[in-house]
């Protein structure tokens, strides 16, 4: 059997499959684990609707913990709360900088925000230089945007605020 | 069918059908971040529909999952607007179309957080943040092609002369709105007119297009009246679980 606290132990070590240097406990995707002595319940929230890690998240999640010794491995989806990058935890946010990804500000919740063609200046993750440009609202996910410092004309990504 | 079902299969099958659409630019649009523009704003319509349809299947009790209900019907049964299964063209009526319906879905998205149906009510505080953006990418495109050069200008405005007659089906009624607004689990669409009018008419005027005047005309795509585009998208579409009924990977 596992218990509660082991198996939050566990989870910290699954990674995320797209940005694998962050576990999905840091991305604020495990929103709850419940323990028997038969079995452990996950509760996971979508990141995006349609985001394609999804499956692939809740198969290394059920591996992970029958790896650790649970016996029987359910996963609930709760989508209410939805998520928001408000629950990426501060560590993950630093590991984000690290790997070129300037993390999400807080968002303005429920305001809807005109940007027309005047994107937030970003910080680049490399040289710090404020004079970066976006290249695109979408980038290699849906949850990441795509900019460019024009300082280092080094490309890099930004976690968009949910 | 139900009122409440079908009220959900609308809101699905606009997504699906959109999804699917955008998802042909894949391998085509003009620059690269676009082509990931398009997919990722097709995958987060079609996530939204997985589960929509995955709730529509769970109020109809006949053990129709996401994938029947997405795959397994047959033409009058989609209950999508007529504007989503129109061809793409150009990519200025593409991003037009994403404007118009998109800017549509922010206000319903918006409506139905209140919902009694609780499943209803998060799917579309869900979906409203994902909209947010696809608003957000296309109104900037609509600006910069409507208020671009010659020619990309004279583009966006026959897109527009071609488009906005279809917008008019986003207000129509039937007794399926009226049901599921006496139940209080959604809003009739035709209360979102003045909203959404408010929104897109200063934004396509800044864009220099000439909204037209609306006519007579009314696509019937919510009914299950589809235009000779919808049979073509069909059969794309599904044609792998009808060649392959029940086929999994």
């Amino acid at each position: 059997m596992l218990t509660e606290a082991q198996a939050w132990q566990v989870l910290q070590q699954v990674p995320d499959p797209e940005i694998p240097s962050v576990s999905v406990c840091e991305l604020g995707i495990v929103r709850e684990v419940r323990a028997t002595p038969d079995s452990v319940t996950v509760v996971v929230t979508p990141t995006y609707s349609g985001c394609p890690a999804t499956e692939m998240i809740a198969t290394s999640i059920r591996d992970a913990l029958v790896h650790a010794g649970a016996p029987v491995v359910s996963l609930e989806v709760r989508l209410a709360p939805a998520w928001t990058t408000d629950w990426i935890a501060p560590e993950a946010a630093e590991k984000l900088r690290a790997l070129g990804i300037v993390p999400p500000h807080a968002t303005s919740r429920g305001a809807v925000r005109v940007l027309r063609f005047s994107p937030p200046a970003l910080p680049c993750p490399r040289c710090g230089s404020n004079q970066t440009e976006r290249l695109s609202q979408f980038g290699s996910t849906a949850c990441k945007a795509l900019y460019r410092c024009t300082s280092c004309q080094e490309p890099f990504e930004y976690f968009k605020p949910i | 069918m139900s009122a409440h079902f079908q009220y959900i299969l609308r809101l699905a099958d606009n997504a699906l059908i959109l999804g699917q659409r955008l998802s042909e630019w894949s391998g085509h649009a003009p620059v690269l971040e676009e082509e990931l523009a398009m997919a990722n704003i097709a995958l987060d319509l079609i996530g939204q529909s997985r589960l929509l349809f995955a709730h529509a299947g769970k109020l109809e009790a006949q053990g129709r999952d996401e994938d029947q209900l997405a795959f397994l019907r047959v033409e009058p049964q989609y209950r999508n607007l007529v504007l989503v299964e129109l061809p793409n063209a150009d990519f200025g009526r593409t991003v037009l179309r994403n404007y118009l319906y998109s800017a549509f879905q922010l206000q319903l998205w918006q409506a139905l957080r209140p919902s009694q149906d609780a499943e209803l009510a998060a799917i579309a505080e869900k979906s409203l943040k994902e909209t947010r953006y696809h608003v957000q990418h296309s109104a900037d495109w609509v600006l910069r092609l409507g208020d671009g050069t010659e020619a990309s200008h004279a583009r966006t405005q026959a897109a527009l002369d071609y488009l906005w007659p279809y917008t008019a089906e986003f207000f129509s009624t039937d007794p399926v709105d009226d049901e599921v607004a006496a139940a209080g689990l959604g809003i009739p669409w035709s209360t979102l007119e003045p909203a959404w009018e408010a929104t897109v008419r200063p934004l396509l005027e800044q864009a220099t297009l000439d909204v037209p005047s609306r006519t007579a005309f009314r696509s019937r795509g919510k009914f299950g009246v589809h235009s000779e585009y919808m049979g073509h998208l069909l059969t794309e579409m599904q044609y792998l679980q009808r060649a392959y009924p029940g086929a999994r990977w």
